[in-house]
């Protein structure tokens, strides 16, 4: 098993114990763009505690802020804070680790949660490296569901006006929101067309739970120049805990003892 | 008369000073003519952004850029900026705290006879309700220089409503301006007259008549909204019997309502608050609205009396 998949795996055991102790989070999403955020954050962005407050470090926005549960453990895992409080305090009273994304965590870049912000917040910061010539790119991460918001669009519009080659948005497509699949309450099966008529350069990682695609995608992403890039990553929802997989009742299920213990167990035999 | 409106002296005060700060940024929604910034659009391109009509786009890019460290003035029509990109100036910019100054132009019924589409009669109401954010409603364009050059030296979020048509003068370039401390343009002993942005002008010529007729009216240009100077209104209502509010909104949730809250936890007073019903309005010019719903002087003086 190469680094990443077994740190993506180390982390989806963080999550695990997150949402058990918290009895709250998003643990499907969370478990679909889990590797998304690993292969960013431990391979394609620069980023990290010390160049934070640089002017010239990749920015993150998680437009698809209900799964601030998977980012908070990357986070820590990347040592913005200690990881562990943040597993232990999640969702608790005064704790900064709410159920989204905030400034009063360290490394998270704006408050975010309400969905359809983060493209648009994305194409400003893009703006602003483009107009201070600086070389830091900017990832956007947004959920498939999240995509019938229609603001969306209009920073789609934007985007490619201002040819913002140094944008790359990822969209976690799997297929599930917490009414059901997305054929059933909006259809998300023509994102990549939809994207490639905005003017996009569109990428699409068959395996979005595959960290080497993935790798590959970004790469694919940076090296395009004049238009924005999105990835569309084709994720399961739950993966890697078999009985949360594509199982929409998972997208903020709480776990009983027996369960807890099962997708730990399903975690632990990928590890070993 | 003046024939500089409030818009086109934000514009005149951010081209002078991004002659030495690269950082100023302003974005428009095709609205950089309505808001007389094509001026700064012609001169800085390379700190100007255009996002289309696309009003949410305006205010989540508008964040984006001042996360980067830029100072955006973000310029669109009032009715659209305070109500259509609302939950991105909630939480992109009043929540997030992002350095950003959200121009509504065209205020109030600016629009006139385009009706109650174009109308923005609750954008106090909308914009102090947020947590984060700063609500200001300047009269001239002299005051409406001075808070562009204050606003400039902070970094937290704004919300500032300008008309369409030029506001007579109440001041001059040497005026005394104290960010969220209101205007004292006069002390009164019987009335205390408080006012903010348009309305300011026709409560000083109601000031004037009021005199004539032996009423010593007091006058407070408030244009500070949220935070709402509270400590000057107090102060200045202590010794009137009767303190009138004026302004071009509804009733809920602006001038008045911050005035009557003030007031009534801190100095019980007989209070009149003149506004725009909550009711569509009539077709006209803003003028003629004011006139019609007794906002303009002569509607005030009547009010005064009445009370009185």
């Amino acid at each position: 098993m190469d680094a990443l998949t077994r740190k993506s795996y180390e982390l989806r055991r963080d999550i695990i114990e997150m949402i058990h102790k918290s009895e709250a989070g998003h643990v499907g999403g969370d478990l679909s763009v889990i590797d998304i955020l690993t292969v960013l954050y431990f391979d394609v962005m620069n980023v990290n505690p010390d160049n934070f407050k640089d002017e010239n470090h990749d920015r993150f926005l998680l437009s698809k802020g209900h799964c601030a549960d998977a980012l908070f453990v990357v986070l820590g895992e990347k040592g913005f804070f200690d990881k562990q409080r943040a597993i232990d305090t999640f969702s608790q009273y005064q704790s900064e680790f709410i159920g989204h994304p905030n400034t009063d965590v360290n490394g998270v870049e704006i408050n975010s949660g309400s969905l359809g912000h983060g493209l648009a917040v994305g194409v400003g910061m893009a703006l602003a490296a483009k107009m201070d010539d600086r070389t830091y790119r900017t990832y956007v991460v947004l959920g498939d569901g999240e995509m019938a918001e229609g603001s969306n669009y209009e920073a789609m519009m934007a985007a490619r006006q201002y040819r913002l080659d140094n944008l790359c948005a990822t969209v976690d497509l799997n297929g599930l929101q917490i009414s059901g699949t997305t054929d059933q309450v909006m259809s998300s099966a023509l994102l990549a067309e939809k994207f490639a008529s905005f003017g996009w350069n569109v990428i699409e990682a068959e395996d979005g739970n595959n960290c080497a695609q993935l790798v590959e995608a970004y790469k694919k992403a940076a090296a395009c120049k004049g238009k924005p890039s999105v990835v569309i990553a084709h994720t399961v929802k739950g993966k890697g805990v078999s009985f949360m997989e594509n199982e929409k009742k998972w997208h903020h299920g709480v776990m009983t003892q027996e369960e807890y213990e099962r997708a730990v167990k399903d975690i632990e035999e990928v590890l070993a | 008369m003046n024939k500089i409106t409030n818009r086109q002296a934000i514009c005149e005060c951010l081209l002078e000073k991004a002659k030495n700060d690269r950082d100023i940024v302003v974005v428009c929604s095709d609205s950089r003519g309505s808001a007389s910034l094509a001026p700064f659009a012609e001169t800085y391109p390379g700190q100007f952004v255009e996002v289309g009509i696309a009003e949410q786009n305006l205010v989540g890019i508008s964040a984006g850029l001042a996360a980067c460290g830029k100072k955006v003035f973000a310029a669109s029509p009032a009715s659209f900026l305070a109500t259509r990109s609302y939950e991105q100036a909630k939480v992109d910019v009043a929540y997030s705290g992002t350095n950003v100054t959200l121009i509504g132009i065209s205020g109030g019924v600016s629009y006139g006879a385009l009706g109650m589409t174009h109308h923005s009669c609750q954008d106090f109401a909308a914009m102090s309700a947020l947590t984060g954010m700063r609500v200001y409603n300047p009269s001239d364009r002299f005051q409406t220089t001075k808070l562009i050059e204050a606003l400039l030296k902070d970094t937290e979020p704004s919300y500032i409503r300008v008309s369409r048509s030029a506001t007579e003068d109440l001041y001059d370039g040497n005026m005394d301006f104290t960010l969220n401390k209101a205007n004292v343009i006069a002390d009164g002993k019987d009335v205390l007259l408080v006012a903010c942005g348009e309305m300011v002008p026709y409560a000083k010529k109601a000031m004037e008549q009021l005199a004539a007729k032996g009423i010593s009216a007091g006058l407070l240009d408030m244009y500070c909204l949220k935070p709402f100077d509270a400590d000057t209104l107090v102060e200045k209502a202590r010794d009137v019997k009767l303190v009138v509010t004026v302004e071009e909104h509804a009733p809920q949730g602006g001038l008045g309502s911050a005035t009557a809250q003030a007031l009534s936890s801190r100095c019980p007073k007989r209070l009149v608050e003149k506004n725009l019903p909550d009711e569509h309005l009539i077709s006209g010019t803003n003028r003629e609205m004011f006139a019609y719903y007794g906002l303009d002087d002569a509607g005030i003086v009547k009010s005064v009396e009445e009370a009185l």
